[in-house]
């Protein structure tokens, strides 16, 4: 049951991914005004702006949510910019969802936008000694593959995955990409393609790890009045059932991007959920929903073998098992719960602060049965996760 | 092999004499362990001490996982040219509760590495400046009677 603090999407909208190395305020100025068509609303309609920062293109990126108010035309319209690195268009959508619930504007844009350059993600520059960026990658050369590829290693050796397991999960994204008119790299691939993919992180291939990309996604949201007024119902309207964005519990003994070490359980016993696990769990809580709810899920495939976690921190199946739902087809387009049917971040790559609000989109297609050649057949909940660095979670659940 | 003119990539995470170990720190309070060193707060959340003091961690401990980088990591990172590919290990100290992350001993690769081997603390050169000076990391060495060969 809905009630009215599920806020209703009235607007997506999204810039094709890609490689083009424009400003990515050019991006999300197409983004930005897609969903403003989606949403049959004029750009002066919008209250509050909440754009998702990047730390990557200067001053205009640190600010976003002002610099695309500005590139759309100054309106007066209030405003924040949230940086939470992978998380930050989740943020954003929280930001505008706090904002409207505390009654202080009734609609609001969600908008993030990223240029990226090519090759591994490297630390800004400087030397900075204390940056814990700066150390991992100046003291080990320890890139995000190879964070990646510690969990995968960990797959192999605890669960018994094997590395094709892990294409198996590229070849599923692969197929349901190649139907995604916004996707990077629309092509299908097969476990053969992975012979030829050089290792970058042992046990990962190339093919197993996702690209940087260049993107802009936006998403319109308001109240369920705003949208009965404007569309004289609120039959078939996606809302927002949960958004949670959550930190880990002391110790946070699972080592994760970008830290050295983990926290220590000597002294103060682990929680019983781990982080990942708990980032799923309040978003369920929150919606009075359980993975026996969900249609369909977009998650954050960094890697292949990454998804796999996430199947079990979602609790779709329980931890070690993952592989066995990529085997057995259930998480594939046509199957029982299809997980990441944009194609995922494999056929996106990440442009980090619009990848977030991309889900968002995704998800409301699927729910809206727009999402023509990668359907989710009468798909009605919807969930996207993903984590940001140091401990920033999020999930945000829709239905319809 | 111990010289005390080593100069350490970063100050204060490692001796740089023998016998080598990590340097953490620990809260005088609670007794908590951080890697790497700081000072200030401590990080359990229902501990208000500010006092973290400097302190060796256990110079064995076992693979938590690991992996081999194939390609040159991006700076700050002084890679060799040609890049040789090298381990990293993710390791769990048991008396600190700390899964610490660190290159292996060079010339050991993946295929020797296991989860739950035992390693043990040395150091080794990661890089040499302009001025030819050695600036020393520490790694993960396989104990002797551990290594797989």
């Amino acid at each position: 049951m809905t009630s009215e603090r599920d806020l209703v999407v009235l607007g997506v909208g999204m810039h094709p991914w890609g490689k083009w190395g424009r400003n990515f305020v050019e991006y999300g100025l197409v983004a930005a005004r897609a969903a403003l068509a989606d949403a049959g609303l004029a750009w002066r309609d919008i209250e509050f702006v909440a754009g998702a920062d990047t730390i990557r293109n200067g001053y205009p990126g640190f600010v976003a949510g002002s610099t695309f108010a500005q590139a759309l035309g100054w309106t007066g319209a209030q405003i924040s910019s949230s940086y939470a690195a992978c998380a930050s268009g989740a943020q954003g959508v929280q930001s505008a969802r706090a904002q409207i619930l505390a009654g202080f504007a009734d609609v609001a844009l969600v908008i993030g936008a990223d240029t990226t350059p090519k090759g591994f993600f490297a630390p800004v520059g400087g030397e900075r000694k204390e940056d814990p960026d700066w150390q991992r990658f100046h003291l080990l050369g320890a890139t995000n593959p190879a964070f990646f590829a510690l969990n995968a290693r960990r797959r192999i050796d605890v669960f018994g995955d094997t590395p094709d397991d892990f294409a198996m999960v590229k070849v599923k994204n692969s197929r349901a990409g190649v139907a995604n008119p916004y996707a990077r790299f629309r092509k299908e691939f097969t476990l053969e393609d992975f012979a030829g993919s050089p290792i970058v992180s042992d046990p990962l291939r190339l093919l197993d790890i996702c690209a940087t990309s260049d993107g802009a996604a936006a998403a319109i949201i308001c109240t369920p009045e705003y949208a009965r007024a404007r569309l004289g119902t609120l039959e078939g309207t996606v809302r927002i059932r949960a958004v949670a964005n959550t930190t880990p519990t002391y110790p946070q003994i699972r080592l994760e991007l970008p830290d050295i070490a983990t926290d220590s359980d000597a002294v103060v016993a682990a929680p019983a959920l781990g982080f990942k696990d708990s980032i799923a769990h309040n978003a369920y809580e929150q919606a009075g929903l359980g993975p026996e709810d969900l249609s369909c899920a977009e998650v954050y495939d960094l890697s292949t073998a990454l998804e796999l976690d996430w199947y079990e921190n979602l609790g779709l199946c329980a931890e070690g098992e993952g592989a066995s739902l990529v085997r057995d087809g259930t998480t594939a387009l046509g199957g029982r719960l299809p997980v990441n049917p944009s194609g995922g971040l494999s056929s996106f790559g990440e442009a980090i602060p619009a990848q977030a609000i991309a889900q968002l989109c995704e998800l409301t297609w699927q729910l809206r049965g727009q999402a023509e050649g990668h359907q989710v057949e009468n798909a009605t909940v919807g969930l996207a996760i993903n984590q940001g660095l140091f401990g920033h979670g999020s999930c945000t659940i829709l239905s319809r | 092999m111990t010289s005390p003119e080593r100069v350490p990539a970063i100050d204060g995470w490692f001796t740089t004499s023998e016998p080598y170990t990590l340097i953490g720190a620990r809260c005088t309070a609670c007794g908590t362990y951080v890697f790497p060193p700081r000072s200030g707060a401590c990080p359990n959340p229902d501990c208000d001490s500010m006092e973290l003091e400097p302190t060796p961690l256990s110079r064995r401990g076992r693979v938590w996982s690991y992996t081999e980088n194939h390609y040159a990591p991006p700076p700050p990172y002084v890679a060799a040219d040609p890049f040789e590919p090298y381990a990293l290990a993710a390791v769990q100290l048991e008396a600190e509760g700390l899964v610490i992350l660190g290159q292996v001993a060079r010339g050991v690769m993946a295929a020797d590495l296991a989860i739950g081997m035992e390693v043990e603390v040395d150091l080794q050169v990661l890089h040499r400046d302009a001025e030819g000076v050695d600036h020393w990391i520490w790694t993960w060495a396989p104990v002797a009677s551990e290594t797989k060969a």
